[in-house]
């Protein structure tokens, strides 16, 4: 059975792209065929991301428009056999991609893989509309800071509103991955705690992405950050992210809450 | 430096979530109701589970508006138990719940 997922946030720079990536890459290391989508029509970067940029030859709106078969358009990842991206296009007329595409190259996909990310952009517009409208269920990625959390927030109204489920009157899961987290400066009371995030948005948790250096040096690379068996914190959180997307029930810890003992005490003061 | 901390005015997270609130409760009621519907769905599909099992695919919440009205349509097919000859299932449409729409 297949999973449509979109990954969405409203804000910008929150880290869909590279989540999408480093959810996709772990789904398919663990043997799950997996198709990420790039709906970033006029900014791909989905591409780079995942080393694909000098492989792209059709994109999502070649496949849409029928110009190009899904197959051709699909790039195989050279890393992980299972993983597969359709690029965005780099058109700058958005209108190309319409209602009627998007559904039908995402029922071909159903067909061809277990799980199929889509990369939504940024914004509350037709793109990021059309990444969500066939989505079986969300994920929301949210940076601990006020303007993402509002985003956020707008989002999964839409989320219940304009995709395909609501619409019929079903559920649509949306599930929270916190990004750039930063355990100190929340517990010294500088950054929203996980606890205020989740009580302002009110989903379920999926993961939390700890703030890392070596996101910078994933995506320099052209890497997801779960691909080649980095233990870093951000890698494993990703890793565990990913299998709770696939059901599996795992603990929850707070990235780098590793504490001096007075850091502690006073850290929950401030908290 | 923790020392120093703690005699520094406490941390600016508070405030981000007190603003965060408020702005919330208000933008959540003019842009319309929110995800409204996905908790009344959670919440009836929770309050039928205590009695009867039942699929969360079964469960079908619409909303709809015609005219001044809004109307709030929940669909709930609960499969008869295996004692009954026929499987058939219970069409309980429980509410036409009209509100003032805002």
């Amino acid at each position: 059975m297949s999973k449509v997922v979109v990954v969405t946030s409203g804000k910008g720079g929150v880290g869909k792209t590279t989540s999408t990536a480093s959810i996709g890459a772990a789904l398919a290391k663990s043997g799950k065929r997996v198709c990420v989508v790039d709906f970033d029509v006029g900014l791909r970067n989905l591409d780079l991301v995942m080393g694909a940029e000098r492989r792209v030859v059709y994109d999502l709106i070649n496949v849409a428009q029928g110009d190009a078969k899904l197959p051709q358009a699909l790039i195989r990842d050279k890393r992980i056999e299972t993983l597969s991206l359709l690029a965005a296009s780099q058109t700058r007329d958005k209108d190309a991609l319409t209602e009627q595409g998007v559904e039908k190259v995402i029922g071909e996909l159903r067909g061809m893989f277990d799980w199929v990310l889509c990369d939504s952009p940024a914004g509350i517009e037709r793109g990021a509309l059309l990444a969500m409208r066939f989505a079986d269920e969300a994920v929301v990625v949210t940076n601990p800071e006020v303007s993402s959390v509002r985003d956020s927030d707008r989002i999964i109204g839409l989320l219940d509103s304009k995709t395909l489920r609501a619409e019929q009157g079903l559920r649509m899961d949306k599930q929270l991955l916190l990004t750039r987290f930063d355990a100190g400066r929340a517990s010294r009371g500088e950054m929203l705690s996980v606890a205020d995030v989740l009580d302002i948005l009110s989903i379920p948790l999926l993961g939390i992405i700890p703030e890392s250096e070596d996101i910078l040096r994933a995506s320099n690379l052209g890497a997801p950050i779960t691909m080649n068996g980095s233990t870093s914190l951000a890698g494993r959180a990703y890793e565990d992210a990913s299998r709770r997307l696939m059901g599996e029930t795992i603990p929850m810890v707070i990235p780098g809450e590793k504490k001096s003992f007075l850091n502690r005490i006073l850290g929950r003061r401030a908290a | 430096m923790n020392l120093l901390n703690f005699f520094k005015p406490r941390g600016t997270a508070p405030v981000a979530r007190e603003r965060l609130q408020i702005l919330l409760a208000h933008e959540r009621i003019t842009l319309g109701p929110r995800n409204l519907i996905a908790i009344l769905r959670d919440e009836i599909l929770a309050t039928i589970a205590k009695h009867v099992e039942i699929a969360p695919e079964a469960l079908t919440v619409k909303m709809g508006q015609a005219g001044s009205v809004s109307t709030l349509e929940i669909d709930v097919e609960i499969p008869t138990e295996k004692v009954s000859a026929k499987p058939a299932h219970q069409e309980a449409t429980l509410a036409k719940a009209a509100a003032a729409s805002r």
